[in-house]
């Protein structure tokens, strides 16, 4: 690995030393100018914001439930017995509430294999934001998300989505994010558009999106 | 590796024999395969027609597109100025993370240190996110010379190595195939296949899910490219849309990323402007399914032993024109393809390089360097009509026509350099302007076209002429020349307004 | 107004009835057009051909010959745009800043023939008679390097008895492309078919469009399918008040 680390140390001085002779004669640029949106027209926890929240998942074919939160244990429950014959075991981070995993199975990550998680029936986990203008849910393996496998592997996930969550645009979610920790947007199921570019939802990713969207108490 | 003394700062270009930055053909000479091929035609047709539809729908609900679009324009500028104090940032945040950063010259080089990094976990597989670069750098079949399987986990890519093919599109390699054709592929390439397959799209999808899950479960490397990278904290991105990116990017316990140099971006915060302009631009979407962003390594989350190829390969040649720079800037999305009318009839194997398209007749050859003489890339500037549909597709507004125009004074200047005898073409051009550049001079010249009043005198057009002008009589009559020029009636009229 | 017609080199040779026709729309509607005598072409097809240095002194002989007129019209979209686009930034790569910014300067008076009429003059109705069925074939420059917009189709909208029917896909490059017609002329002609059906599909008689060069590669293509539908420039239809154009000799 030395040989190799010195081979790229004098390439990393060559490819320096080639931008800044590329660069010699650049004429400074202007300034970037930033007139798009950075907020939307609705109000945060609005009932059209999560209207629209709703309609973008919608169109992208997750199922979106909308609960209060002494409802999120039954509304999983209720998924939990239409999934594989009722006898669903969802897997959830260690820090998930606990008051959330009444009468359905849930089983906590403590690092289990790909192979291990293949075997479960789906994830449950809550977010970091959601985004309307494109029905994006943002996971940052914050509180109740667990690390990224979990909503990967198996083949349905819940997601656990608050009203006061929700922002209507990218910008707006990218301000709430940190970029240190590892972040993935998910909108919809998984989905391939490479064959003659018809749409098909659920490829490698988890085929089935359940969404729960929970007003204030 | 190759210099050309024409092009400021000598810079070294990509080596066009290694990876795919060039084809064996010239434009129009490939181009005509796929003219002949009427299913090729109709397939490639109807997948443009389908995205760009598509493309259109979710643009036109953006109310800020054009801000967005300028936003991308001025940060790629911005970022090119700043090139190599951002590659150190990168750099710097990268390791801070404990990742490990190489950098690689050229093909070659990235190459050696990918296939390097494989061999010291002791794997003899990869798997594979879809990427641009890899396929540029020719990565698959140098691992596969070192012993080193490389999966393809991309649905289209699948297809189109399953097929023993070469991608032809940006976004979706194998648009070329329609359904009937890939079912075939699978059943003839595919092990334990369902032989009862379908050729419905989802079907063949369940088929490439169930084919390829046991090689995400097991595997040690995934290899994957980068849509962006960020400066200011070292966070890589990859956006995507089957979750096979998202299964490479978390379960394996290597993860080897690939980046030209041109993809770093100055700050996190300028990802709120390209997710938003890359998948309406791209797949038509609102957004990608699985957009991942990482940095560095996490502990207890993801891969543990993690790495960075930063790639030249001909790009700091780009780089000094400060036209063609632009190109540059791209982000991949492959809208200009989708909308250009030559790619529709051609497909993107006619390009020659991984990179088709309107994009890629600007990127390609500037990658190999312009040489002024038959190489294949030379001839890409000129597969255009400059009809201009790719500059308005853009989402980082490049003026693709204004490149291709300066790429093909390069290519005539680089000729005129290296070649004693000018071309026909070329005493065509000086002849003619030698003309134009006086209206005396010029007057004479129409009076010599009048000769062509000689021919197509029965049906009042000319039918038939010989080469080079053949090529339009072949398929396009050509008036007859007018008995006087414009300028002779306005001469004659005013002579007799005023006598 | 005194307006300085830049009448291109392909319609002064090739298609002089253009000329004449635009020369009439503008005199029907009172003003005075001057054809300053000097000029010869843009050089947009040694730019776009690769020959920008040989091009150098064609823009200088433009700027010079139009540089003493306030207002100058072209019936080309694709010359247009060269004069807008090239002219000032091919002054500049040969390091001619002097040619460069007069080139501004005259590209800045230089009007494509609907934008001249519309945006300039302020008509939309120049009294044309045209009872034929017509389809507008939008050629790109016009589209998407001068932005015309719907401007040639409200001139051509208020001309008496035409039958204005859509052309689809009309975006579509014709195929032209200039040098590209003889150096990719495969798929050139790949593109002439397809936008050929598109206009026969709409059983007009004319296909009208405001650049004489895409015209002659389209009804070039007309021709040679012996077709009955012909192309015609907007400018002929404009001038047309007894539902004629001039026959070519």
């Amino acid at each position: 690995m030395s040989g190799l680390t010195s081979m790229t140390g004098a390439a990393r001085a060559e490819i320096l030393a080639r931008t800044r002779a590329a660069l010699t004669r650049a004429q400074p640029p202007g300034p970037v100018v930033r007139d798009y949106r950075t907020t939307g027209d609705l109000q945060l926890g609005s009932p059209e914001l999560v209207a629209l929240l709703t309609d973008r998942l919608v169109d992208y074919r997750a199922h979106v439930h909308p609960v209060g939160t002494e409802q999120i244990s039954a509304a999983i429950a209720g998924i939990a017995a239409a999934h594989a014959g009722g006898a669903a075991r969802f897997v959830v981070a260690s820090d998930f509430a606990t008051a959330w995993r009444q009468g359905w199975g849930a089983v906590e990550d403590h690092g289990l294999s790909p192979r291990e998680l293949d075997e479960t029936d789906g994830a449950v986990t809550t977010c970091r934001v959601a985004i309307a203008d494109t029905g994006t849910l943002v996971l940052d393996a914050g509180p109740g998300q667990g690390r990224r496998a979990i909503t990967l592997v198996p083949d349905l996930h819940i997601c656990l989505v608050r009203h006061d969550q929700i922002v209507q645009t990218v910008p707006e979610a990218l301000r709430r994010l940190d970029a240190g920790r590892p972040i993935t947007f998910i909108s919809g199921p998984s989905a391939t558009s490479d064959i003659e570019l018809a749409r098909v939802e659920g490829v490698h990713g988890p085929r089935i999106l359940h969404v729960l969207l929970i007003s204030p108490p | 590796m190759t210099t050309f003394l024409g092009l400021p700062g000598g810079l070294p270009h990509a080596d066009r024999h290694t990876g795919q930055v060039e084809g064996s053909l010239r434009f129009p000479d490939a181009a005509r395969t796929a003219l002949a091929d009427g299913q090729l035609r109709t397939n490639i047709g109807a997948a443009t027609r389908t995205i760009r539809t598509k493309r259109a729908a979710v643009v036109a609900e953006v109310p800020d597109w054009e801000e967005l679009r300028e936003a991308g324009r001025a940060i790629k500028t911005d970022t090119m100025a700043r090139l190599p104090e951002l590659l150190l940032q990168l750099e710097e945040n990268v390791t801070a993370r404990g990742g490990v950063v190489h950098w690689a010259r050229d093909a070659t080089q990235a190459n050696a240190i990918v296939a390097g990094l494989v061999r010291a976990v002791g794997a003899t597989e990869v798997v594979k996110v879809k990427s641009m670069v890899t396929q540029e750098i020719g990565l698959n079949e140098a691992l596969a010379e070192r012993g080193i399987t490389a999966w393809e986990t991309d649905l289209a890519e699948l297809i189109v190595q399953l097929g023993h093919d070469k991608p032809s599109h940006i976004l979706v390699p194998a648009i070329h195939r329609n359904r009937a054709q890939i079912r075939e592929i699978f059943l003839r390439e595919m092990p334990g296949v369902d032989s009862g397959l379908t050729d419905e799209p989802r079907d063949l999808a369940m088929a490439a899910r169930r084919y390829l899950r046991a090689k995400f479960l097991t595997a040690q490397v995934a290899v994957s490219g980068a849509n962006f990278a960020v400066a200011d904290t070292g966070t890589l991105t990859v956006v995507e849309s089957e979750g096979n990116g998202r299964m490479c990017l978390t379960l394996p316990q290597t993860l080897i990323t690939v980046m030209g140099i041109e993809k770093v971006v100055p700050t996190f915060s300028d990802l709120e402007v390209f997710l938003q302009l890359l998948p309406r631009s791209s797949t038509g979407e609102r957004m990608n399914p699985y957009t991942s962003m990482w940095t560095g390594v996490t502990p207890g989350d993801g891969p543990q032993d993690v790495h960075l190829v930063l790639l030249d390969n001909g790009r700091t040649a780009t780089l000094a024109d400060q036209v063609g720079r632009a190109a540059l800037h791209c982000i991949r999305c492959s809208a200009c393809l989708n909308v250009c009318p030559v790619y529709e009839r051609t497909g993107g194997h006619a390009y020659g390089s991984v990179y088709p398209g309107p994009i890629g007749a600007v990127l390609s050859p500037q990658l190999t360097g312009i040489t002024g003489g038959d190489d294949p890339n030379d001839s890409l500037p000129y597969a255009s009509s400059l009809c201009g549909a790719c500059f308005d597709a853009c989402p980082v507004k490049i003026d693709i026509p204004n490149l291709l125009v300066n790429l093909r004074a390069q290519h005539t200047e680089a000729h005129a350099d290296t070649h004693r005898i000018p071309s026909a073409e070329q005493i065509a051009m000086a002849a003619t302007a030698w003309a134009m550049s006086s209206p005396s001079r010029w007057a004479r010249a129409q009076a010599t076209t009048r000769a062509g009043r000689l021919l197509g005198r029965r049906r009042q057009v000319i039918r038939a002429l010989p080469a080079p002008l053949s090529a339009w009589t072949a398929a396009r009559d050509l008036p007859r020349p007018p008995t006087e020029t414009f300028r002779q009636w306005w001469a004659a009229r005013d002579a007799g307004e005023h006598r | 107004m005194k307006i300085a017609l830049f009448i291109t080199c392909l319609a002064d040779t090739v298609y002089p009835s253009v000329g004449r026709a635009t020369v009439a729309v503008l005199e029907r509607l009172g003003h005075e057009v001057v054809f300053p005598a000097g000029q010869t072409c843009c050089g947009q097809m040694h730019v776009n051909t690769g020959y920008q240095r040989q091009a150098v002194p064609l823009i200088r002989q433009h700027v010079e010959v139009f540089e003493p007129y306030d207002l100058i019209v072209a019936p080309s979209g694709s010359c247009v745009g060269s004069v807008r686009h090239q002219h000032g930034q091919v002054a500049r790569r040969a390091g001619d800043e002097g040619l460069a910014t007069a080139a501004e300067t005259v590209a800045a008076r230089t009007y494509e023939l609907s934008e001249l009429l519309v945006d300039v003059l302020g008509v939309d109705d120049v009294g044309a008679v045209f009872p034929h069925r017509v389809t507008y074939h939008p050629t790109c420059h016009s589209l998407r390097l001068l932005r015309v917009g719907d401007k040639p189709l409200r001139l051509l909208r208020n001309v008496a008895g035409i039958d204005l029917v859509e052309l689809p896909e009309a975006d579509q490059c014709c195929g032209f492309g200039g040098t590209f017609a003889l150096k990719n002329a495969e798929t050139s002609a790949a593109m002439l078919a397809d936008k050929m059906s598109n206009v026969l599909a709409t059983g007009a008689s004319v296909c009208t469009a405001g650049d004489a060069s895409c015209l002659m590669h389209i009804g070039g293509g007309l021709s040679r399918l012996a077709t009955s539908t012909r192309a015609v420039h907007l400018a002929e239809i404009l001038a047309s008040t007894d539902g004629t154009v001039e026959v070519r000799s």
